[in-house]
């Protein structure tokens, strides 16, 4: 399979700048404002309507999306976005203003509540807030549960255990959440190591992260024994929901003993990833943690819907109830599919990963993997082999992370990928990896740009069109 | 696949002990893409038709079709963050424009890709502040009347930081700079106020609380949105050091509370910024091309030491605020505010003409939104309007907020009318 994406270009630039199509700038005059409180001028581009439709479809089609073709960005899940779900979320009804009355809103928060419920179900926790707009946010929102809920037994512990191949994100979080960081080293099977855990726990424990299947897509086979270290150390064990697409209807965070989840609905039930976002971070809990759930929590009672402060919430982690539209789609999602449909996204995700890595030529060094596989471009760069395979007509896997494989290339089809459209992943990589070193360096080139200069756009930022006013 | 992996059943693929097998139901019924659009268009019908006057930090303006068509192609929609900018160039470009107009409306020289909402772009210049300030600090001070909800998201960031949260008086709805002045000290490391204010009125004296937070190495947060920065103060020429606000007011209107955190900032705290920021650079052609930068910042690469967590942001919302500020252009913006800089004045004087009802309550400029005092109860007459359609604010014993704007301006003379039967 070849690929040209879309490109308009000048000599020196692409698509131009809407400041460079058509710009005013406008005097504030007349204003009902007096002029000491108003500003002197704006500029601003002000293209007619037919040249910003042609302006952002150009850029939609210098754009590559799930719908261009396969993202197998590990750690990503990037599954189709059915449509259904943007219709669902472009009803009318479902445009209301957060401060309205609870009896004039009941039907958001009659979605809220059963979504609640589903999510407990799904990941085997008692009580589920919606409020974290993202899976750092949920990561964030549930260590402060954790503070808190040790600071209610008068405890004040101050460390949190991340394993080595942990998210960024769990690092930061905790961080922002007041604690301190302990990075605990993988064993050699790329899995936590029981030994170093058992050093490491003590009573300034607050609590481990775990994702699980972890980086690698590697099951921790000893959670039950991790759970009982961390619990008799009195710390609390938290769930990255990050890689909860492999275990759907095969087992549950909270069967495994653990106390807090974030579920990034983003990536396993559905909603677009959107460029960046939006998403959702769902945080789900034991019941003996309930209390310390952001306010206001929804539930029902006696067929209506009511928003109530929990007994000891930590407060707010968004200003409002969080990403309503993408909580929306992700209960269309979860209806759509239903238990079966679940349960058979799972079995296909780890199917289509365990397939793919039978048909590439890389080394995977760790397994059994499960939805995702971190193979190693060996002696390649594993950033030009990505390059390399965008001129494939696919996008590339996450590169040069988790750093436990040499070379990274961290692959996650996903279950929405046909046979017919891994054999066309294997053979970009396959391309990749028989490419030579010239053709690796000069690619990718069939994007709408060529190589990017990275190292020189941090090196000299230039962060806006003002940069080229004067050029 | 099976044959080619070399086992009989996907089953056999999970690496999961027994004894944690899931072997229960979720009781999740599936339903097909009919029924299942049916059923959601039922429950929200739930949801009564009301002619909202609503605001308090969550505004709506009319959403051109051609903002809804353009950020709904799904080459947007379905792209996930721009690692690898050769193939995202259209997505890059669209948030590159959407920081400049940022930088365009607040007169600062930086301004990130988007964070979540205004509540955690403030809680992350809090800690922003941390970071710059030459000296440490505890102290963050904002508006008793800041939004309760605003005022807990920061708090939690604050706490996190080492910070406490206090509040300073405010004076006929806007900053009593006196009472500021007099507990304002080198322990406070930002200041926080908003124009316009929670209550719509507009600050009149912006650029003393900048000298005043600068004269104690302080940070001046500004709170705004970019409808009311098309006409008020430009921000950086008040000596704001930081803007955040809610950009959502502009492209996706109403959505329960979702939006988008827009955050700026001046250029030498540029390496202490949160969030993602594109940048433009060239390409192997010499053709000018963005990528995300300055990425040391951030999680994936800094973990505990970034300036942030953040991670997936609200990159697709900020995209349909470009696309509706480009739609609207210069001229259409500053429109849109000079309509919301009269539009409460009027509102407000017919309101004043109802027996019972005084309007505004603060004498001051307003934007979008202002103050009803009632001589009934205002929670009873929220609920009687509430009865006859129409939404507004209860803020306590005697007082309504009422926000009009384009997308209820129709509806001005219902309300009049319905508050006159009530009030």
């Amino acid at each position: 399979m070849r690929y040209d994406q879309a490109r308009w270009s000048e000599e020196d630039h692409y698509e131009p700048l809407l400041i460079e199509k058509r710009s005013e700038t406008v005097d504030i005059e007349d204003s009902p404002l007096p002029d000491d409180l108003t500003r002197e001028e704006l500029t601003m581009p002000s293209p007619a309507e037919p040249e910003l439709a042609r302006h952002y479809t150009r850029l939609s089609q210098e754009t590559y999306g799930v719908d261009s073709g396969p993202v197998p960005l590990g750690s990503c899940t990037m599954k189709y976005n059915p449509s259904l779900l943007e219709r669902v979320a472009a009803d009318e009804n479902a445009a209301v203003h957060p401060d309205r009355p609870e009896e004039s809103v009941q039907g958001t928060l009659e979605i809220m509540a059963t979504l609640q419920d589903w999510l407990g179900r799904i990941g085997g926790m008692d009580a589920v807030t919606l409020q974290p707009p993202a899976g750092a946010a949920g990561e964030y929102a549930g260590l402060l549960i954790a503070k808190a809920y040790h600071e209610s037994r008068g405890e004040d512990r101050s460390e949190v255990l991340i394993p080595d191949s942990a998210h960024g994100t769990n690092f930061a979080s905790a961080a922002m959440a007041g604690f301190e960081v302990v990075e605990l080293p993988s064993g050699e099977d790329g899995r936590v190591d029981l030994n170093a855990l058992t050093a490491a726990v003590s009573e300034e424990t607050a609590a481990l992260m775990l994702t699980n299947p972890n980086t690698l897509g590697l099951f921790e086979r000893d959670i039950t024994e991790i759970a009982e270290i961390v619990h008799d150390a009195g710390g609390l064990l938290y769930y990255d929901g990050a890689n909860l697409n492999a275990l759907l209807g095969q087992a549950r965070p909270g069967d495994m003993g653990f106390d807090i989840m974030h579920y990034n609905v983003h990536k396993t039930f559905g909603t677009p990833h959107g460029g960046g976002g939006p998403g959702a971070g769902p945080v789900g809990v034991t019941a003996d943690l309930a209390c310390f759930l952001p306010r206001p929590h929804v539930r029902e009672s006696e067929g209506e819907y009511e928003l109530y402060d929990p007994e000891r919430s930590i407060g707010k982690v968004h200003g409002y109830q969080g990403n309503w539209l993408v909580l929306l789609k992700a209960y269309a999602y979860i209806r759509r599919l239903g238990d079966a449909g679940l349960a058979e996204t799972s079995r296909k995700a780890v199917l289509n990963a365990n397939y793919l890595a039978e048909r590439i030529d890389f080394e995977i060094p760790y397994g059994p993997f499960h939805h995702e596989f971190v193979a190693s471009a060996g002696g390649r760069d594993a950033a030009n082999v990505a390059k390399q395979m965008l001129d494939h007509g696919v996008h590339p896997p996450t590169t040069k992370w988790p750093e436990l494989v040499d070379e990274a290339l961290m692959v996650e089809p996903t279950e929405a990928e046909s046979k017919e459209t891994l054999e066309l992943l294997a053979g970009a990589f396959d391309a990749a990896s028989s490419a030579d070193q010239d053709t690796l360096e000069s690619s990718p080139r069939r994007t709408t740009a060529r190589r990017i200069d990275q190292v020189e756009a941090a090196r000299s930022p230039h962060l806006s069109w003002k940069a080229f006013e004067d050029s | 696949m099976l044959e080619t992996i070399g086992v009989e059943d996907e089953s056999e693929l999970f690496d999961v002990p027994e004894s944690i097998r899931f072997e229960g139901a979720f009781g999740v019924d599936s339903s097909d893409e009919r029924a299942t659009a049916r059923e959601i268009e039922q429950v929200l019908s739930r949801n009564d038709e009301t002619a909202s006057f609503l605001g308090r930090g969550h505004y709506a303006h009319h959403v051109p079709a051609v903002v809804e068509e353009l950020s709904a192609r799904s080459e947007f929609l379905t792209s996930y963050t721009q690692y690898q900018p050769e193939v995202a160039q259209g997505f890059l470009q669209a948030l590159f424009e959407y920081q400049s107009m940022l930088v365009e409306l607040t007169g600062l020289a930086v301004a990130n890709s988007s964070m979540y909402d205004r509540a955690t772009a403030l809680g992350e210049a809090a800690t922003l502040a941390t970071r710059v300030r030459q000296t440490s600090g505890s102290r963050v001070l904002v508006p008793e009347l800041l939004r309760e909800g605003q005022r807990e998201v920061l708090e939690n960031y604050a706490t996190g930081a080492g910070l406490d949260v206090e509040t300073y008086p405010s004076d006929d709805g806007n900053v009593d700079l006196d009472t500021l002045a007099a507990t304002i000290d080198e322990d406070v490391v930002m200041v926080y106020a908003e124009n316009p204010t929670a209550r719509g009125t507009i600050e009149e004296r912006l650029a003393e609380i900048g000298d005043l937070a600068d004269g104690h190495d302080a940070l001046f947060c500004l709170g705004t949105d970019p409808v009311a920065m098309a006409l008020l103060e430009e921000p950086a020429s008040v000596g704001a050091d930081v803007v955040v606000g809610d950009a959502g007011a502009l492209g996706l209107g109403h959505a329960y509370g979702m939006s988008h955190g827009l955050f700026a900032t001046r250029e030498s705290f540029l390496r202490q910024v949160p969030g993602r920021l594109v940048g433009a650079g060239t390409d192997e052609s010499g053709r000018r091309a963005y990528t995300l930068t300055l990425q040391t910042r951030e999680q994936h690469i800094r973990q505990e030491r970034a300036t942030s967590n953040i991670c997936t942001n609200q990159a697709w919302v900020a995209l349909r605020t470009a696309i509706h500020a480009a739609w609207l252009g210069a001229d259409g913006l500053i429109e849109l505010a000079e309509k919301a800089a009269r539009a409460p004045k009027e509102l407000a004087a017919r309101l004043d003409d109802i027996d019972g009802v005084d309007a505004p309550v603060h004498d001051r400029h307003h934007f979008r939104e202002f103050l009803a005092r009632t001589d009934r109860p205002a929670l009873a007459i929220r609920d009687d309007l509430g009865d006859r359609g129409y939404a507004v604010h209860a803020l306590d014993e005697d007082h309504l907020q009422l926000c009009v704007t384009d997308v209820n301006e129709h509806a001005t003379d219902g309300l009049v009318e319905a508050l006159s039967e009530v009030a």
